[in-house]
């Protein structure tokens, strides 16, 4: 659930900038882990803007989902630099290993392109992943 | 005290650096963190009086220390990678802590601002031109041309405000120098801003980095903190994408910074006229705007000039990723062959076994056959070639990839990325993805396709030669019927494939 003073305090730190919305996006998606209709309105409200431009707005990039998934998160890299060291072997190790506790998402590149396969967790980037390391990694979240 | 030198990019970090770094404390060391040498296959790498030791695991440091360790690369600055390369956008790259103001300004930084604020803005943008620096994020349009565009925008008097927007969302798989740029050397893309703010008479400035590097926008908005008072009255935000890769595409970048939907904008008008907010706006990509401020140093626009060939001057940040054995950041004039690139020094690939195909220039790069290795690096030749140089990387594929896979890999992150805006990219993409899998799995006749009203099906069914006629056509109305280059160049990766490997997609 939005916690309804912390969004207004979001808004509020951002509303003065120049083009605030993603900024704003941003923060309520961190803070509450998925910006909802309820969050939506409130923003829109706040910029003078219609629900429906904030929510094209939400739907359109992939950072944004619109219902929260609190389950850890591992984003493997899919991109083709990481797919010529073996990537796509892997994905399907992260599948397993991860089962319904662990939440697998495709990346498009992490900018480690030399030494791949790649994965991020959080802020944390792991690289040169072989199958146990990342059946590791998955185990420990 | 033995002073240990240890990089703390996103790179040497995610293979393991901060372990060796406080291991190395632990023994009694100083440890000193700086930017990264771009020898990534050594990293995590250490360089103790000079010498680089690497890759390295916590377990080995004290033999480091002890003189017995088997890891010594001997004296990293002479190393065979580096000592061939021409560094000059990355001059500071191993040599510098990224956020030290001493460490700039004793290596030449805030010169090129310095010099460039003593002289009229049009002598800075005819100096730009003349160094022949043309654009690093994939287009190469001549910098100088943009720059005089945005300046003379909004009548002579130059009032009213304009914008410095810096291209820091680096999708292209294979790409990571704007990411080293902006961990490494983040002063230098602010100084390069901040010239560009002076030549065209914008007091504000933007970098738009993608969400994908949370190291470079730590970083970078440390850099922003510190340098505020020195580049002051031009001011410089942080901005972070949110996982869309055709935000990098300048309009929809543009769009992005508004808070829109990241969908492309028709051009004309073109963002130097009508960009963020309307206004008259710079957009250059990273490696761009990082090679200013050495070209506005005395004498620097002609050696910049000095370097490359044909019209591809000075030098270009490549990228050596994928299955190549000896990866890592390869600056050099431009000129130089594919075969010297992933041969003489990318030692081949990672795996042992044969090359089969490079990728350049991202996702939307052409797949090259070692046939065509001696390829000069060079605009020119490689769009004669129907390949693009883009953001300089260069992907190495061992002899195991399945070029039908990759086609197909290509078309479905061009229906994942589609931005939405036109219909060849939006529903082409898709429609790639299915013909894709019916070359390479046929399926039985379809069907809706039999029925007597579908008069324009093909009696009896499609055959394979029907399917490679419908792709090359799909490829054709992609190529030509799209807004902008995803749309546009994902047939070049398809058709690369296609035509290079055939036997592939049997
Ligand atoms: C789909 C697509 C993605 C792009 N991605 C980037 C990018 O990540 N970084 C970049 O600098 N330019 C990118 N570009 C090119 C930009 O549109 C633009 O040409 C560039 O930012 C201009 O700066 P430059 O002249 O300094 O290269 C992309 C273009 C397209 C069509
Ligand atoms: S080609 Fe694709 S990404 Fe580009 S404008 Fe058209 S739909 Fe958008
Ligand atoms: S392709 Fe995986 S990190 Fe770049």
């Amino acid at each position: 659930m939005t916690d309804p003073d912390r969004l207004r305090a979001i808004i509020a730190a951002h509303r003065d900038a120049e083009g605030p919305l993603l900024p704003i996006l941003h923060d309520v998606q961190a803070a509450f882990g998925c910006i909802d209709a309820a969050a939506q309105a409130a923003i829109a409200a706040a910029l003078n803007l219609s629900r429906a431009e904030v929510h094209g707005v939400v739907s359109f990039y992939h950072d944004f989902s619109q219902t929260p998934d609190h389950r850890p998160l591992v984003q493997l890299c899919r991109a083709e630099a990481c797919q010529a060291r073996g990537a796509e072997a892997l994905a399907a190790v992260a599948q397993v290993a991860a089962g319904e506790r662990v939440r697998v998402a495709a990346v498009y590149c992490l900018g480690l392109c030399s030494v791949g396969p790649n994965a991020r967790i959080g802020d944390r980037l792991h690289a040169r992943l072989d199958e146990d390391g990342l059946t590791r990694l998955i185990a420990a979240l | 005290m033995i002073r240990v030198r240890l990089a703390d990019d996103a790179l040497a970090i995610a293979c393991g650096a901060d372990a060796v770094a406080a291991a190395f404390a632990a023994a009694g060391c100083l440890v000193e963190r700086c930017s990264s040498w771009g020898l990534h296959w050594l990293e995590p790498l250490a360089e103790i009086d000079g010498h680089g030791f690497g890759p390295l695991t916590p377990a080995d440091v004290s033999a480091v220390l002890a003189g017995r360790s088997d890891r010594g690369i001997g004296p990293i600055a002479t190393h065979p990678f580096l000592a061939r390369q021409q560094r000059l956008t990355f001059a500071r790259a191993g040599r510098t802590r990224p956020l030290s103001l001493d460490d700039y300004a004793a290596t030449d930084g805030w010169a090129g601002l310095r010099r460039a604020r003593a002289l009229p803005p049009e002598q800075v943008i005819a100096e730009v031109a003349g160094s022949g620096l043309r654009g690093r994020g994939g287009a190469g349009f001549p910098a100088g041309v943009k720059w005089r565009t945005v300046a003379e925008a909004g009548g002579q008097s130059g009032t009213g405000r304009k914008y410095i927007v810096c291209n820091a969302d680096e999708g292209d798989s294979g790409t990571f120098a704007d990411r080293m740029l902006m961990e490494g050397d983040p002063f230098a893309l602010l100084e390069g801003m901040a010239i560009a703010g002076h030549a065209v008479g914008a007091g504000h400035g933007y970098v738009y980095v993608r969400s994908e590097y949370p190291h470079a926008i730590a970083r970078l908005r440390a850099a922003v903190a510190l340098a505020a008072p020195i580049i002051a009255p031009f001011g410089v935000e942080v901005r972070v994408g949110a996982g869309a890769y055709v935000c990098g595409e300048e309009t929809a970048l543009l769009n992005s910074l508004e808070g829109r939907r990241g969908e492309v904008r028709a051009k004309p008008p073109l963002p130097a006229l009508h960009g963020l907010f309307g206004r008259p706006t710079v957009v250059n990509n990273v490696l761009t705007l990082a090679a200013v401020p050495h070209i506005l140093r005395e004498g620097g626009a002609a050696a910049y000039h000095g370097l490359g060939t044909g019209r591809s001057r000075g030098t270009m940040p490549i990228q050596l990723a994928g299955n190549v054995r000896y990866g890592g950041l390869y600056e050099t004039a431009f000129g130089i062959t594919l075969n010297a690139l992933i041969h003489d020094i990318g030692g081949g690939t990672a795996s042992g076994r044969p090359v089969k195909a490079v990728q350049v220039g991202g996702p939307l790069g052409a797949y090259i056959h070692p046939d065509r290795f001696d390829l000069p690096f060079d605009y020119e030749a490689y769009a004669a070639a129907d390949a693009l140089i883009g953001h300089g990387g260069v992907v190495v594929f061992d002899d195991t990839a399945d070029m039908a896979r990759l086609a197909r890999v290509a078309m479905q992150f061009c229906a994942i990325e589609s931005c939405g805006k036109c219909t060849p990219c939006r529903i082409g993409s898709t429609r790639g993805v299915e013909l894709i899998d019916r070359l390479r799995a046929p399926a039985p006749a379809d069907a809706v396709a039999a029925l007597p009203q579908m008069r324009n099906a093909p009696k009896g069914g499609r055959r394979r030669a029907d399917d490679l006629a419908l792709l090359e056509e799909l490829c054709e109305t992609m190529r030509f019927g799209s807004l902008c280059a995803l749309g546009g160049f994902t047939p070049y990766p398809v058709l690369s494939a296609l035509r290079q490997w055939p036997e592939d997609f049997a």
